[in-house]
């Protein structure tokens, strides 16, 4: 129940996820701004990733993976616009033509056939052997997110140490530029 | 022109190209080589204040009283962080500020150094942007950059902090000209295409009202002027919020006073009961709307905006226009005069007639008396006798801004600096500090309350040193009469800590600082007491005793509807009107 003297909540919206591509000036502070954004109003990060990607126009683009009902996607995106060194907004998932990978690396201990297992499943998922010994191996998968959750999953019973994720980069399709 | 100087010359210089005339402000060690440049020029006057909150609101009241930038210089550390409200107010109400502040070397920026607070950190949420200068090289164009940053789009402050380093260094000065940021390039025209949509839904509408906002101010005197051409050109009633009045005439007829939680019965109810609101520059805040699921419930919308985040934030509208609010009205009075909708008359007659009747109702209605001067009178009176001067008013925060709202009427646009979306007690002094060094010749006048206006008194000392004759009207109700006010409704009457206990004596205090101090308490000798006040060429603090127990209505009690209004006749049904529920709403 609203316990403030303010209105309390009167649309009710399914929540969505949306990937957002975010280009912004690549300037001190910048990945701040946005991620006080976020956390000042209250907003979901689920993944965001960010880099330089035009060295010469010193452009970053920042991917957000984000939940929130319809109203609250189309205000972060207007904030985020709003911030002073965001050149543009794109909203990959509207596009419906977004492709979205990770990266992660998945350390996993084991002897006998648990190790054979990992081995296996590792082949099947394409995942790439990147440090190995006796005891244990370090697997590199890209792929969408939740192809990355069930390796995780499977390695669980078979020795997983830990693992890293980069979180979500992401593009449109076909020939144009966002 | 390029000139080499240092980055302290650099400040000045910018500033002057700028067209800073004033600058508010207060030293330290980190902005000493600017005080130094300030020191050998004549151009810029820098008016010294007591607090750097109070530099702040100056600059704001300065701003919103001339529609320029307000610029003020705080040193780091401390100067900074007491900063931060009056930062943070002017974002909340749009206000534009350039603030300056020294920062310690770069080389000690991150050690704990002596004074050092991450300030671009700190102020990042409050501010519209901010810049760190590490190289001189940048110095010039940020300080472009900021003006035009702080200015442009929906106004708001921005910070520069500027290592002592930088200050000193030497390098190359640049002019405006030219300067364009990479990225910012806000929305100014309107698209066509909405405009014409909206007007053809103002044409067609039959229970329409204009809820006007600080926006209108914000977009400057034409926007003022074509929002009074369209109002006139349609017919049809009109609102504003706290932060809007004056950008259309209160005395006009078709003016509905200000809505809101505290606003008139006419402007909520036909609110309320519309079926097109036609929002200009407003933002549907929560104190206006009220119950959200009970908003307005059969009214379509129309919201121009220039700030796109403010569309479909709180309520979903039917058509948004994004631009500045002079540029759409423009078109839209254009395209009005072009097709020339046929308004069904009798449709807005009928509306007209519901109207009058709320208004019969005559919600600001109060139990008048000749024995203790009851608030909203004094508001009157000073209203009376100061409509013939050039009068500028500011106001603290609590009953009295509200009894301000509703009782002095403002016919033009830059008169009313309030503190509205942070609600900021102390806002008015200062302020009004700010409005007089803009308009030395006008008569400032701060409605406060007794509680507010002790938390920034000392700026009392900054008007007497710079012989700024402001004057301090104290609606004294040995309360902090807002909260008493709540607590008497919807606390049982427990008044906990409301009481403005061991109260200084006003008028020995003004005397203290140089200024003149009144007294009244009786209603008969009001009139003569104002006067006084009025031809009193010093700074004044009135200390106007008031009944300590009224209240202020009408109002939206909690988790209640536009309709479903309280009023000062209706006092003692209060406890009854307020449910359990509404009860823990507060
Ligand atoms: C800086 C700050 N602290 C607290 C509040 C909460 N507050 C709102 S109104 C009010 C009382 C103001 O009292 P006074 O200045 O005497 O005005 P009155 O309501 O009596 O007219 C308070 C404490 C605020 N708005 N600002
Ligand atoms: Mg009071």
């Amino acid at each position: 129940m609203n316990t403030s003297h303010y209105p309390s909540q009167h649309i009710f919206q399914t929540p969505e996820t949306h990937t957002l591509s975010v280009i912004v000036d690549n300037e001190p502070g910048v990945l701040a701004r946005v991620v006080g954004l976020f956390s000042g109003r209250g907003y979901n990060i689920e993944s965001l990733t960010v880099s330089e990607t035009e060295h010469e126009a010193h452009l970053s683009r920042i991917t957000i993976v984000t939940t929130g009902t319809p109203m609250v996607i189309e205000q972060i995106k207007n904030q985020l616009a709003r911030l002073v060194p965001v050149h543009r907004v794109v909203d990959l998932t509207v596009t419906g033509r977004v492709l979205a990978r990770e990266l992660a690396l998945i350390k996993v201990k084991g002897k006998g056939e648990a190790r054979v297992e990992a081995l296996r499943l590792a082949d099947a998922f394409r995942a790439r052997v990147v440090d190995a010994n006796t005891e244990s191996f370090v697997f590199e998968l890209t792929g969408k997110s939740d192809k990355i959750d069930e390796f995780v999953g499977l390695m669980g019973p078979l020795g997983l140490v830990e693992y890293s994720r980069t979180g979500v980069a992401a593009i449109s399709r076909g020939p144009d530029a966002m | 022109m390029s000139r080499q100087m240092t980055g302290a010359e650099m400040v000045i210089a910018a500033l002057q190209d700028q067209g800073v005339e004033v600058l508010f402000g207060y030293p330290g060690g980190s902005v000493l080589p600017i005080y130094d440049a300030i020191f050998k020029q004549e151009k810029i006057r820098h008016v010294l204040v007591r607090h750097e909150q109070g530099a702040v609101h100056a600059a704001e009241g300065y701003a919103r009283s001339t529609g320029k930038v307000g610029a003020v210089l705080v040193t780091s550390g401390p100067g900074a962080t007491n900063a931060v409200t009056g930062l943070t107010d002017a974002l909340m109400d749009s206000i534009p500020l350039v603030c300056i502040t020294g920062q310690v070397p770069t080389h000690l920026i991150g050690q704990d150094a002596f004074q050092e607070c991450d300030t671009v950190g700190i102020t990042r949420p409050c501010t519209k942007h901010n810049w760190l200068v590490k190289r001189i090289e940048d110095l010039p164009r940020i300080l472009h950059e900021a003006f035009l940053v702080a200015k442009s789009g929906r106004p708001g402050p921005v910070v520069i902090d500027i290592p002592k380093d930088v200050q000193f260094a030497t390098g190359t000065y640049v002019g405006p000209k030219n300067i364009q940021h990479k990225t910012y390039r806000p929305k100014i025209k309107g698209d066509m295409d909405a405009i014409r949509k909206a007007v053809e839904m103002i044409g067609k509408a039959h229970r329409p009202i204009f809820y006007t906002g600080g926006g209108v101010i914000n977009s400057g005197p034409a926007a003022s002027q074509l929002l009074r051409e369209l109002v006139k050109a349609t017919g049809y009633p009109i609102t504003s919020t706290l932060m809007g009045l004056g950008a259309y005439p209160a005395k006009d007829d078709q003016f509905l006073g200000m809505l809101g939680m505290h606003g008139t019965l006419e402007a909520n109810m036909a609110m309320h009961e519309s079926d097109l609101i036609i929002c200009v520059g407003a933002r549907f805040d929560d104190r206006i709307t009220g119950r959200l699921d009970a908003f307005a419930p059969h009214a379509k919308k129309i919201h121009i905006d220039i700030d796109p985040s403010s569309i479909n934030k709180i309520i979903k509208v039917d058509c948004a226009i994004v631009g500045d609010v002079a540029h759409v009205l423009e078109d839209m009075l254009r395209v009005w005069k072009q097709t020339q909708p046929e308004i069904d008359k009798k449709a807005l007659k009928a509306w007209w007639g519901k109207i009058e009747a709320w208004k019969a109702r005559k919600c600001l209605a109060y139990k008048g008396s000749d024995e203790i001067i009851k608030p909203q009178y004094a508001i009157q009176r000073l209203y009376e006798m100061t409509k013939k001067h050039d009068t500028y008013i500011t106001t603290e925060v609590g009953q009295h801004q509200m009894w301000a709202a509703q009782f002095f009427k403002f016919d033009e646009p830059n008169r009313w600096m309030t503190s509205g979306g942070l609600g900021t007690m102390g806002y008015g002094i200062p302020a009004a500090v700010g409005v007089q060094m803009a308009h030395p010749k006008s008569l400032v006048i701060d409605i406060a309350g007794e509680a507010s206006v002790l938390m920034t008194m000392q700026e009392m000392s900054t008007a007497v040193q710079y012989r700024l004759p402001i004057k301090i009207f104290i609606l004294n109700n040995h309360y902090m009469g807002m909260v008493r006010q709540w607590q008497e409704l919807l606390h049982g009457g427990r008044y906990s800590e409301s009481y403005s206990e061991a109260l200084p004596d006003f008028v020995k205090l003004a005397e203290a600082f140089g200024g003149v101090g009144i007294r009244c308490d009786k209603p008969s000798e009001l009139d003569a007491a104002i006067q006084q006040m009025i031809d009193c060429p010093k700074p004044v603090i009135f200390d106007c005793i008031v009944d300590p127990a009224e209240n202020c209505f009408p109002m939206i009690p909690s988790g209640k509807a536009h309709n479903e209004m309280l009023f000062g006749d209706a006092v003692e049904d209060i406890g009854s009107v307020i449910d359990e529920k509404g009860k823990m709403l507060v």
